[in-house]
């Protein structure tokens, strides 16, 4: 790098997006350097998924300019910006797992001659890409399904480059990757902004912005809050003011000086091949339990089996003194409750208003003789509602028109109508953002105060140490280390779920 | 979003399935204009076209009947193939010498007995067995065909019970017996599907089975109540089609499981499961036996029938992802 004022490749001054009813942008700069790491940070509803999508073509902006490459542009359709040199990697990769690696990569543009495509040509081409990336070793014949969240990733990535794009927007590309595969997605982005490729990152987690980003614009409401801030020095809670305009001084509520209750949850030696093996752990009430540790540690599995959802092949689960028969449906007369991890693939059904969510596990007791109380169902939901305070606080809406952290809610909320005695929450913030993270500890803890324990499971291991009054330290499927979250920190517990896999990223990395 | 939208009534998503009835009930008005103009002579008499309604309705009787259950299996998140193959199997079974000798009751009991039976198999085999419902319900098809032609011996059974055979022809208060057993159906199975734990789980399942699942519903054992329940139609349609014909056969009742499938789907039965109305898929039925009417008035080949059938299906479908926004927006979008 000799240049000493990089060029800026694209430069949005004031652009609007209205839909009916919504003006999702309303006055957006943003300004992107070749070679940056640029951050785009706001909560859900702030305006990104809209931005980019301009971005990308597939909305046109009502006002404003954007300027590519120092011409004023209007892209027609998606086609049209991949052709320009911006190419989109969206949350939920759109690959097809049914087609090879290179035909992904060419898919639309597939090298060809008199109308016949040259599969070994994409073949030679994708393998070169590929290269590029620092991944020669994936096989471009290999079928993307067989690939797993991190390949899939590289292919979209390698399908970006096949357009020669200048430009990479990555909607939270972390979000679907390990702890180890997240390391190796920032070296490939480093990679490519040495080529001069600029990226634009877009992603909940502060510590990731920290570490690759070179500057953040913020959003909020449709607005820049922000322009341009450095990534690594601007304070923690600059960022997080500019992006809810309040100050969260104290993200996690603290932790109450009270006797906990009875034991509720006992697991002895739970094993299941290839998955876990001899957990022991104990829940009482009016406590929080949190298990950290990579995805792939187990630990999904391990409340999955808890709960019933899958068989144990040895050990035994007892609540309340009472042996669990694994099955979901008797865990559940047990007074056992689960928030999963993918709330909208397990958890909801979207079609359904929030009421109907909310009384899934419930309507059968609120039915009378088989005939169900819709208006029953609403009063409790609305109390439930109350209590979790949600927004907008209407049950009879379809939950799929609330933002990620209310959905949540109202799969927690769910289980406070059963009179759920243990609370089973895995990954429970995952794509909620940072001020409705902080309601939901809230909520979390408040349960506690009724007696309700909680197991919590998350990768973000700051989550677990400042929610959980007692930690287990998952690894490879077997826990580590079992503490009083006081007495462990952040480092011990990276460390602990880091050891013993270095030789394994290694290979990985290879 | 900074706003909530605001919009009419008729925009709520709740309100959809009356926005989609209301659109069908129009297609039924706009059939009825068809034959008026084709027709002036018979449409302008009242009671003529009372009478023809009522052999509409007749007509639309037991292929009713059959769509009431495929709805609840497509909600549920399956597809039953088999229907018109259960109704074959029932009627000729129920038409035995032997099952005949214990009279009308016997051979009620037998034919919903009998498809009863048949779903089950079928949903303990898509439940229990995994396999996919569209293999299992298709091989139900062709296996309860060749039992049925088995039974028969490719013979037409004659039914000589004089009140089955009595059925399709009385009335009670001047409506046609197969037509209130079809109210009746229609209306138990709406109660069922709006008003009970059955039909919540059955939607909560078609909506979002791991869902379901992981809220404690028991997935397995409902998923094959669905195709009793799917059975147990075919059971009751097969006598009314017995009743029709005077008769059975094990050809009987041939491709309606496609009528069925078409009628639930132009009712707004999403395929995939979770979402669909008995009320929709009943004046689905209507519609597509009213065609079938306006024909046989208008002297009209059963080919093009086909083919208006056929493009009332597409058509149906596109509004159905169209939401009424605009037609620009449909031809433009990628």
């Amino acid at each position: 790098m000799t240049t000493t004022e990089p060029d800026v490749i694209l430069r949005l001054s004031n652009v609007v997006k209205d839909f009916p009813g919504v003006r999702a942008l309303d006055g957006v700069e943003l300004e992107v350097r070749a070679g940056e790491v640029h951050c785009l940070l706001g909560q859900n509803g702030a305006g990104k998924s809209t931005l980019i999508k301009v971005l990308a073509g597939v909305h046109k902006a009502d006002a404003g300019t954007v300027e590519w490459l120092g011409e004023p542009v209007s892209f027609a359709n998606p086609q049209a910006a991949m052709k320009a040199g911006i190419a989109t990697i969206y949350q939920e990769l759109d690959l097809v797992d049914d087609m090879s690696v290179a035909e992904n990569v060419f898919l639309g543009h597939e090298p060809r001659k008199f109308g016949f495509v040259l599969p070994g040509q994409a073949a030679r081409n994708t393998t070169t890409i590929l290269r590029r990336l620092g991944h020669a070793e994936v096989p471009p014949r290999r079928l993307v399904r067989a690939l797993p969240n991190a390949g899939k990733q590289l292919v979209s990535m390698a399908r970006a480059l096949s357009h020669e794009a200048k430009l990479i927007i990555m909607d939270e590309p972390s979000a679907v990757l390990a702890h180890d595969e997240v390391a190796n997605l920032f070296r490939i982005i480093r990679d490519l902004t040495a080529q001069g490729i600029a990226v634009v990152y877009i992603s909940h987690r502060l510590e990731e912005i920290r570490e690759i980003g070179d500057r953040v614009t913020v959003l909020r409401d449709g607005q820049t809050s922000a322009v341009n801030l450095p990534a690594r020095t601007t304070p923690t809670r600059d960022l997080v003011s500019r992006m809810t305009g309040r100050n969260i001084e104290y993200v996690f509520p603290p932790r109450p000086e009270t006797e906990r209750g009875e034991l509720l949850l006992e697991v002895e030696n739970l094993s299941r091949d290839n998955e876990f093996h001899d957990v022991s752990l104990k829940v009482h009430g009016g406590e929080i339990v949190g298990i950290a540790g990579l995805v792939g540690s187990g630990r999904s599995e391990l409340l999955e089996t808890i709960f019933g959802a899958r068989r144990a092949d040895s050990g035994s689960i007892t609540m309340s003194g009472k042996p669990l028969r694994g099955s979901v449906a008797t865990a559940v007369r047990a007074g056992l409750g689960m928030a999963p991890e993918e709330r909208k693939s397990q958890a909801l059904l979207l079609g359904e208003p929030v009421y109907r969510n909310m009384t899934l596990t419930t309507f059968s007791r609120i039915a009378r003789f088989g005939f169900t109380d819709a208006d029953r169902e609403q009063r409790e939901s609305m109390a439930v509602a109350d209590q979790l305070e949600l927004r907008p606080r209407d049950v009879r809406r379809s939950v799929s028109t609330l933002s990620g952290g209310n959905q949540q809610k109202v799969v927690v909320g769910r289980w406070l109508l059963g009179g759920t005695k243990l609370l089973i929450l895995d990954e429970p913030t995952r794509g909620v953002d940072i001020g409705a993270r902080a309601e939901l500890y809230q909520v979390i803890r408040q349960l506690t105060a009724q007696g309700v324990g909680v197991l919590l499971v998350s990768s973000e291991v700051p989550e677990v140490l400042g929610l959980a009054d007692r930690v287990l330290v998952m690894r490879e499927g077997r826990v580590v280390r079992q503490a009083d979250a006081g007495q462990l920190t952040e480092d011990d517990v990276l460390d602990l779920v880091m050891a013993g896999s270095l030789d394994t990223s290694g290979e990985e990395a290879a | 979003m900074t706003a909530l939208t605001t919009t009419g009534w008729w925009r709520d998503e709740s309100r959809e399935p009356l926005r989609r009835n209301l659109g069908l009930i129009g297609v039924l008005v706009a059939l009825f204009g068809i034959g008026a103009i084709i027709r002036p002579d018979l449409y302008g008499d009242p009671q003529w076209v009372v009478d023809n309604t009522l052999v509409i309705l007749q007509q639309a009787a037991a292929i009713g009947v059959v769509t009431v259950g495929m709805t609840f299996v497509i909600i549920g998140g399956g597809i039953d193939l088999s229907v018109g193959a259960l109704i074959a199997l029932a009627g000729v079974w129920s038409t035995t010498v032997a099952t005949q000798s214990f009279g009308a009751g016997g051979m009620i009991f037998t034919a919903i007995i009998v498809g009863v039976l048949a779903g089950l198999v079928n949903g303990v085999l898509i439940a229990y067995g995994r396999l996919v419902p569209f293999i299992a319900t298709l091989a139900m098809l062709v296996a309860a065909r060749g039992l049925a032609a088995q039974i028969s011996g490719k013979q037409t059974q004659v039914s000589n019970d004089q009140f089955i055979n009595g059925l399709a022809s009385s009335k009670v208060l001047g409506i046609p017996s197969l037509v209130l057993v079809l109210l009746a159906v229609a209306g138990l199975g709406w109660v069922l599907l709006n008003r009970t734990t059955f039909g919540r789980r059955t939607v909560a399942i078609g909506g979002n089975q791991e869902a379901a699942r992981l809220a404690g519903i028991n997935v397995r054992r409902h998923t094959m109540l669905l195709y009793a329940l799917s059975g147990l139609c075919c059971g009751i349609a097969a006598i009314m089609l017995t009743s029709l014909a005077t008769s059975s056969q094990a050809a009987a009742a041939e491709l309606y499981e496609l009528d069925a499938i078409a009628a639930a789907i132009i009712g707004g039965t999403l395929l995939s499961g979770g979402r669909g109305t008995v009320t929709g898929s009943l004046i689905g039925v209507v519609v597509f036996a009213t065609i079938t009417n306006l024909f046989a008035i208008a002297n009209l080949p059963t080919e093009v029938q086909n083919m208006v059938k056929g493009g009332i299906i597409v058509f149906a479908v596109l509004v159905q992802q169209l939401k009424f926004k605009s037609v620009k927006q449909l031809l433009t979008r990628t």
